[in-house]
């Protein structure tokens, strides 16, 4: 079943393009920023998506891989002068390989205990950016990266990142909800229900887990080097453990292995973060700056931590879920089924 | 000499690293549910304690019981409000639900307590180095190793002991057996948690008398408990306890030796290690799956 399927679907998702790709030209830098900022998360979390919703590999490791595409393009360009266009897939390949070196763990131990291996991995490869070769990676230290540029252009203003990173987060979504419906997709969903089941009949457990570390990886690699470039400065502690767990939290709210529940819940999530770091001043106002600050500080875990748990117990199937109840009443209307 | 230093400092650290390691392993073996808000529980502990002696300004031994309570208290609502509702559920939404829950945690101290380290300012064991011949043993660190292991004695004797005790080994042997002998397992579960709770408040009290009470030092202290936990195995007692030590023998060596910010690596590359080459651990029990 092709992903559009009628006249009706084609005309929808033109419109719907010609829409998003029309907002520049009257929403102001910020808004533009956060939709770029969306638009990178999106890219990573439906790489782990794919990882943990689709194949079934629980990882905690997600901003890890996205440091290590961070990291590498910008090393590329600033110490081997690789141009942009270079950069950007080297950086996702080369995050990709070390995916696949981290879930090779995955070949002997699964739930819980992968976890824990990605875990580690999330503390180790923060630390060698700190240790190792501070000369190049700038250690705990801001290392600044240039605006890309593409054939003579430089996107410096949000308006031209925003035609840099949206088109790629479209091809994302597309290509991984192609990728589900292929027979990579269905593998993983094979490994993700029994794994043992889906070896008996005939399905490579080495081949697909790997391919999902390493697809998983990819993505969260070119979300790494999206962000160095649109930050134009990285550090280590943008990547931190619990940048993994809100992209965990994404899934869980999105739905498991849906790539449209996931969509929404990247910009649900996103959204309330950035509701409460607008409001939280005016909320805090009257009190003295220092208890202000932790207030604000220790509002976002708080709510992302009470929509992640009242997901799990009310509706652990996620937004996805809800958006085919809606779209099914809007099919049957006027009959309620 | 300097070798026999590092060894016994490191043997002392040890021994609350595998009191940390407890507060997971008791969890672990009655519900199978591994406590990600470890790290969390411990600075909520120490924020009461701290709380009770100076916003209070109550002496101390009726600050620590009262410490003991709220922690026990705490336990409880945590199993009750995020576990609870998630029994049976896949093994995705149990990680998820501790990782939620140390977020919320992490937002009502920040909330209550904010973000400063702050430490005791009585302190409530004595700080004075102790010499031996030439070794030098920190009169606190040799306080916190007294305490974890009288804390170990206690709950072994209370899990051979007493009728409560018989019914949280029964019930890690086996839910359902555990059931349909008339144990109340989800009871079993909330105390289980309540226990725990206790436990890593009283890790916390001794690491934020060591290293100060913040939100951003204990949780941080809070991690190095799961390398232990792995290590030993996650359903062994024992385990935790020989984990403990190795773990922090391991880690003042590397301190002392190599390199200290290689030390503070080093858990996580055992963790690597066991993952790879035996995953249950030195005690786990190895599961053997069928279709």
């Amino acid at each position: 079943m092709a992903i559009i399927r009628t006249r009706k679907h084609w005309v929808l998702t033109i419109l719907a393009l010609a829409v998003l790709f029309s907002l520049p030209l009257f929403l102001s830098g910020r808004v533009l920023h956060f939709i770029n900022l969306v638009g990178i998360t999106m890219i990573a979390a439906q790489g782990l998506n794919l990882l943990t919703g689709c194949a079934g590999q629980i990882s905690l490791g997600q901003s890890a891989f996205m440091a290590v595409g961070a990291y590498s393009s910008a090393l590329l360009c600033v110490h081997c002068g690789f141009p942009f266009w270079l950069a950007l897939p080297s950086s996702a390949l080369i995050s990709g390989l070390v995916g696949v070196v981290v879930g090779t763990p995955s070949l002997r131990i699964k739930g819980f205990y992968l976890a824990m291996a990605t875990l580690a991995a999330q503390m180790i490869i923060p630390w060698l950016v700190i240790n190792v070769r501070t000369d190049l990676t700038g250690g705990s230290n801001a290392l600044l990266v240039p605006a890309p540029v593409l054939f003579g252009f430089t996107f410096s203003s949000q308006q031209s990142l925003f035609y840099l990173i949206i088109p790629l987060t479209c091809l994302t979504l597309f290509l991984v909800r192609n990728l589900m419906r292929s027979r990579i997709g269905r593998a993983f969903i094979a490994v993700r229900d029994n794994d043992l089941a889906a070896e008996m009949m005939g399905i490579s457990l080495l081949k697909y887990k790997l391919l999902a570390f390493f697809l998983s990886s990819v993505y969260a690699g070119l979300a790494g080097c999206l962000w160095a470039h649109w930050m134009r400065a990285i550090s280590p502690d943008q990547f931190n453990i619990l940048e993994s767990i809100w992209f965990l939290g994404m899934i869980i709210v999105g739905g498991m292995g849906s790539v449209v529940g996931v969509a929404f819940a990247t910009v649900f999530i996103k959204f309330f973060d950035i509701v409460i770091t607008l409001f939280s001043p005016s909320l805090t106002s009257f009190m003295s700056p220092q208890l202000a600050q932790d207030m604000a500080a220790g509002l976002g875990p708080f709510v992302f931590g009470f929509i992640i748990l009242v997901f799990l117990i009310l509706e652990p199937r996620g937004l996805a879920h809800r958006w085919d109840i809606a779209k099914a009443y809007f099919r049957l209307w006027p009959f309620k089924y | 000499m300097l070798f026999l230093q590092f060894f016994l400092n490191g043997l002392l650290i040890g021994g609350l690293y595998a009191l940390l390691a407890l507060g997971i392993v008791l969890i672990y073996k009655a519900t199978h549910v591994f406590n990600f808000a470890l790290g969390e529980m411990l600075a909520v502990g120490a924020f009461l304690l701290y709380t009770f002696m100076f916003f209070a300004g109550l002496p101390a031994w009726i600050a620590i019981p009262l410490t003991i309570v709220s922690a026990m208290m705490l336990g409880l609502c945590v199993e009750r409000v995020g576990l609870r509702p998630l029994l049976g559920q896949p093994i995705l939404a149990s990680i998820m639900a501790t990782l939620s829950i140390s977020l919320i945690l992490r937002g009502i101290t920040l909330f209550v307590w904010g973000s400063p380290t702050v430490s005791l300012q009585e302190k409530i064991m004595p700080t004075k180095a102790m010499r031996m011949g030439d070794l030098f043993l920190s009169n606190e660190l040799i306080w916190t190793f007294v305490v974890s292991t009288v804390l170990f004695i206690f709950l072994l004797l209370f899990f051979r002991f007493t009728k409560t005790g018989l019914f949280m080994r029964a019930t890690a042997e086996g839910h359902d057996v555990a059931q349909a002998a008339g144990i109340n397992v989800e009871r079993i579960f909330a105390l289980t948690w309540g226990i725990a709770a206790v436990v890593a408040a009283a890790g916390g009290i001794m690491l934020g008398n060591r290293f100060g009470i913040g939100i951003t030092t204990l949780p941080m202290m809070g991690i190095k408990a799961f390398p232990v936990v792995l290590l030993g195995g996650l359903e062994s007692i024992p385990g935790a306890i020989i984990g403990g030590l190795m773990i922090g023998v391991l880690e003042s060596l590397v301190s002392g030796f190599a390199d200290p910010q290689l030390a503070e690596i080093s858990p996580y590359i055992v963790l690597l290690l066991v993952l790879l080459i035996r995953p249950e651990g030195l005690f786990g029990l190895k599961r053997i799956e069928r279709i």
